[in-house]
């Protein structure tokens, strides 16, 4: 093989991707981009205006001339929107909080044991997410409804005299993410405890700093790379998590997800359901690029 | 300093129950005999054999075990292009948007990529089904496979590669009987990560199917929607098993490559 060749290949290996992931994931952005511009119609499709390049200079024109702001000027104005996008980084923030205080302990403890059953361990943490999200999702409906198991158990062990109400509400919601979102918290955290190097810790015991001060001083900053990449991984989807809170929290404030889901199946509004993506992909702007930028750096530094 | 104190054991013991309970109780609960959820009616199989005779469900769990296989397997293929590109090809012309392209869908909420992906399906009006679900599972799951195949070609030791060429190989068949069966593994795992995806997947293939292409997963929801099903707690343990039995036969045959994949293997 040439040099000829070769360089073909390479830009072969490049660019099937790259027009496939261009095409698919770049190109469906900047239509949602346009149509959120543009105005409901009854029509199909259901908007307005339509470019028309055969109509030449004259259609492109037109085009650009019929795109408005309206529909990011009524997201403003009606708190519907406001409300549901509030609420779903308040979601997300208070549930990566949790998912970090629930999933610390665990990766610390995977990352202390012997080193032969670390890897059954990590497994073990993993394999619940290669199932269904919608499953795991389900079988927590089943645990948390009035007649369920965790009222059963309430019950019996006398924590309640009447059976409260779970499902419907955001403490449900909390509990479904936290569940569901656990794994991608533990396995960066993991990763990154695993790299430590523990003698330090002696270090510090030998030098008199309690076990508090040796874990604040010690382990977190180390283990720093991991907390950032768990709560990026876990609050960027939760922001947009729509299957959690349709199933298991109520229907009277939805998270930004649903609110999406429904102004699409529902209100048939498509211009008005591109706006909202736009904005929610402009909130989340900023930890996606941190997200990336980090994820290439670890990438590149193993 | 390797001590493992009491409260790293209940870390472990905690999380792992937390994590496991639901699905034990999900699976006890298809055994039951009584039609409410709640009340225990003593053992049965009855939810189970009311499955076969299910055809909406059964014709979904077909559709969806095509799609999957399908998209696993073109994702497969274009996410250890991309990962051979990334890791491989220095800094080419457009890598910051690859790289920007490979990673942004891994973290995006998918009501956007579903959404984005059918207003382009709508804009070049091709019909809605399962080919244009198939395109988008493979979209999202390109970037995961790029990215287990990515740090495998990361890790592995590119000297070989050069042994190869030094003796006079040529790149494609260094990279044939060299670099490929190394990352077959990554390959693999990326594979069967693209297929549980797909598999999975509810928000991205409402938007994006047509009419003829109910996937089991958008089946399940318009069925427990509104509430636990006992017949939903069969079919979701079916799914249970299929993945643990899976998950078990991958880790055994990884543990077999490994075995074999030592130095014993690598003469010519």
């Amino acid at each position: 093989m040439n040099k000829q060749q070769r360089s073909f290949l390479q830009k072969l290996i490049v660019r099937i991707p790259y027009a496939w992931l261009a095409a698919f994931f770049l190109l469906p952005f900047l239509i949602v981009l346009k149509i959120s511009l543009s105005q409901t119609a009854i029509a199909q499709p259901p908007y307005t205006p339509v470019l028309n390049f055969a109509a030449g200079w004259h259609g492109i024109a037109a085009f650009f001339s019929g795109l408005s702001l309206d529909n990011y000027l009524l997201l403003g104005s009606d708190p519907l929107y406001v409300l549901s996008y509030i609420k779903s980084l308040q979601i997300a923030a208070f549930s990566t909080l949790m998912l970090l205080a629930v999933g610390y302990p665990i990766a610390y403890a995977v990352a202390r044991t012997p080193p032969r059953w670390q890897m059954a361990l990590v497994v073990l943490v993993v394999l619940p997410f290669w199932t269904s999200l919608l499953i795991r999702v389900y079988a927590w409906m089943n645990i948390l409804q009035r007649d369920g198991l965790l009222n059963e158990a309430l019950l019996a062990l006398g924590i309640v005299k009447a059976p409260p109400v779970w499902l419907s509400t955001d403490t449900a919601v909390y509990i479904g993410i936290v569940y569901s979102y656990l794994p991608f918290m533990v396995l960066p955290l993991y990763a990154a405890l695993e790299k430590l190097d523990w003698s330090l810790l002696e270090a510090a015991a030998d030098l008199g700093a309690p076990r508090w001060k040796a874990f604040w001083l010690v382990t977190l900053p180390l283990s720093a790379s991991g907390v950032l990449a768990g709560c990026l991984l876990c609050f960027i989807p939760i922001v947009g998590e729509f299957v959690i809170p349709d199933l298991l929290g109520g229907s009277r404030s939805p998270m930004i997800g649903q609110t999406i889901w429904m102004e699409f199946f529902a209100n048939k509004d498509w211009p008005a359901a591109s706006a909202v993506a736009v904005v929610l992909v402009c909130l989340l702007v900023t930890p996606i690029v941190v997200y990336q930028h980090q994820a290439m750096r670890a990438a590149e530094r193993d | 300093m390797r001590r493992i104190t009491a409260f790293n054991v209940a870390s472990l013991i905690l999380g792992i129950g937390f994590l496991y309970l639901p699905i034990a109780v999900l699976v006890i609960y298809s055994f039951n005999a009584s039609r409410l959820v709640t009340v225990w009616g003593g053992w049965s199989t009855h939810w189970y054999s009311a499955l076969a005779d299910d055809a909406p469900l059964l014709d979904a769990a077909f559709i969806s075990i095509r799609l999957a296989l399908v998209s696993a397997s073109a994702a497969t293929i274009l996410g250890t292009l991309a990962a051979v590109a990334l890791v491989r090809f220095g800094r080419f012309r457009g890598r910051l948007l690859f790289g920007a392209m490979v990673y942004a869908p891994l973290v995006m909420p998918e009501v956007i990529t579903g959404l984005s992906l059918l207003l382009l399906f709508v804009a070049v009006a091709v019909d809605r089904g399962f080919w244009t679900v198939a395109i988008a599972h493979t979209t999202m799951a390109t970037c995961f496979v790029t990215v287990i195949v990515q740090s495998r070609l990361i890790d592995f030791d590119i000297s070989l590669e050069e042994a190869a060429m030094d003796l006079g190989a040529s790149p494609l068949r260094t990279f044939a009987e060299v670099t490929l069966p190394l990352i077959l593994p990554a390959i693999a795992a990326g594979w069967m990560l693209a297929f549980a995806l797909s598999l999975d997947d509810l928000v991205i293939a409402s938007f994006t199917t047509g009419p003829g292409a109910t996937t089991l997963p958008i089946r399940i929801y318009s069925e427990v929607r509104l509430g636990v099903k006992p017949e939903m707690n069969a079919v979701c343990s079916i799914m249970v098993a299929v993945v643990a039995v899976a998950v078990t036969a991958a880790s055994l045959m990884a543990k077999f490559a490994g075995v074999r994949g030592g130095p014993a293997n690598a003469q010519p």
